[in-house]
């Protein structure tokens, strides 16, 4: 590794910066001690979703019961394949990324373009996978009532089977009147959270269905959502009942805890974020490898250096598909 | 350039021919890991989740196990660190994972006992 890209004037004065007992480049260096300090942060951000799913073990969602979907495959029920393609896209294009790395070490321009621009592809799959994901988690599935203590209580038929709200209520726009300027109302603006039915439908379609059940946000000690009898369940509906969720954000979230939600947004948009970066950066690089400028510095370090951003990158997806998915 | 690459994974036991195929095999390895890793997602064997060990049932264990190995590869071989000098690999490795591993025990915890002081009426303990 003696062939370091970047000279900075330094290279015989053993006490001035000349001496690299570790045998990397600066540039490596500081990407390898960037890498150190966004580990931590990311594991202070899973840290502390494992905190407040320790803290509320018993009411957690588990991700089989709320990643369920494949793109256009209606109606099927597919846990984790979805995010599982996701985790293959990232870690092929890790593979691809270490191939342009290991083709630019031996000085072969047109395998890191082709490698790099492959690595970029790869991000963007992952990129639009993730919007797509969290387009079906804030659109919600099935609906669920909150009750006045903030827990949600979800619907179920004889069977055990989920059912949807929209599949009992029915839904007419007659509680909605829409304001006007004759009115005087002109100032008064819609809520920010509008389901689209009201609580109080629910409540008429959920006492019209004798086969309805609830089940509740806590779970049992086998791990089971605790399932109430039809009088409990009209009970719990009638006298706790609050607010009709739809989807998941920030405040809401009709699969469970809304904590869940908000460390779903926050970890995976954070690293969303990493990676948009890291394509950005590949990008970057790629035009620099297209034009020629690491061939005129004879060394492709730093194809290396946003490589090691980019595996960072993966890795962290690693633990996020564990910690958020799996576990 | 003179860039000396460590064929060898599993401790010396596969050794590869040249470093693209090293490439190939770790992805070969890291992909078989997924598949297990989701394979046991969908089933859920119910006595992995009925046994636990050290309050975390015996599945989260696997995946906490399979993860830290694919980190470990992909950190090694996809990012060189096999190549790297013991003190740029320890400075690097050692300091995360000490600071991880404090930070999560004692935040897990702690998680815990407000979860239990939850459950048994806001007092945990009762002199």
């Amino acid at each position: 590794m003696e062939a370091t890209v970047v000279k900075t004037g330094t290279e015989d004065k053993t006490w001035g910066g000349g001496n690299q007992p570790l045998k990397a480049s600066y540039g490596k260096m500081m990407m390898w001690f960037f890498i150190v300090s966004d580990a931590l942060t990311f594991s202070g951000f899973l840290a502390s979703y494992g905190f407040s799913r320790f803290k509320f073990v018993d009411a957690w969602p588990i991700a089989d019961e709320v990643f369920t979907h494949f793109p256009f495959l209606h109606g099927v029920e597919a846990p984790m394949y979805y995010v599982a393609f996701m985790t293959f896209i990232l870690i092929f294009s890790s593979v691809t990324m270490v191939l342009a790395v290991d083709a630019g070490h031996k000085m072969k321009q047109n395998k890191v373009i082709l490698y790099l621009f492959l690595t970029i592809i790869g991000g963007l799959i992952f990129l639009g996978s993730q919007a797509w994901e969290w387009a079906t988690f804030i659109k919600g599935d099935y609906g669920a009532i909150e009750t006045r203590g903030g827990q949600i209580i979800q619907f179920l038929d004889k069977e055990g089977e989920r059912v949807a709200i929209r599949d009992f209520v029915a839904i007419n726009d007659a509680d909605r009147i829409p304001q006007t300027r004759e009115n005087g109302l002109w100032f008064v603006q819609d809520s920010e959270y509008l389901p689209s039915v009201t609580f109080n439908q629910v409540k008429e379609g959920f006492l019209a269905n004798d086969n309805l059940l609830v089940r509740l946000q806590h779970k049992d000690e086998h791990g089971h959502h605790i399932i109430l009898s039809r009088e409990e369940s009209i009970a719990k509906v009638v006298n706790d009942g609050q607010l009709v969720v739809e989807g998941a954000n920030l405040r809401h979230n009709e699969y469970g805890h809304p904590l869940f939600a908000n460390f779903f947004f926050f970890i995976t948009g954070f690293h969303g974020f990493h990676v948009a970066t890291g394509v950005l950066i590949n990008i970057i690089i790629f035009f620099n490898v297209i034009l020629g400028t690491y061939e005129r510095r004879h060394s492709y370090e730093m194809v290396e250096k946003v490589g090691l951003y980019w595996h960072f990158v993966d890795l962290v997806w690693v633990f996020v598909f564990t910690f958020f998915y799996l576990v | 350039m003179a860039h000396e690459h460590k064929l060898a994974i599993f401790r010396g036991a596969v050794k590869f021919k040249s470093n693209v195929s090293k490439i190939w095999g770790v992805f070969a390895f890291l992909s078989i890991v997924t598949i297990i890793e989701v394979a046991l997602g969908i089933i859920r064997p119910a006595f992995l989740i009925d046994t636990h060990f050290l309050a975390l049932k015996l599945l989260n264990w696997i995946f906490i196990l399979l993860t830290i190995v694919k980190a470990y590869y992909i950190t090694w071989d996809f990012m060189h660190m096999r190549d790297e000098t013991t003190g740029l690999r320890r400075a690097v490795i050692w300091t995360s994972i000490f600071l991880i591993a404090y930070l999560v025990v004692l935040v897990l915890i702690e998680g815990d006992y407000i979860f239990e002081v939850y459950k048994s009426g806001f007092i945990k303990f009762d002199f």
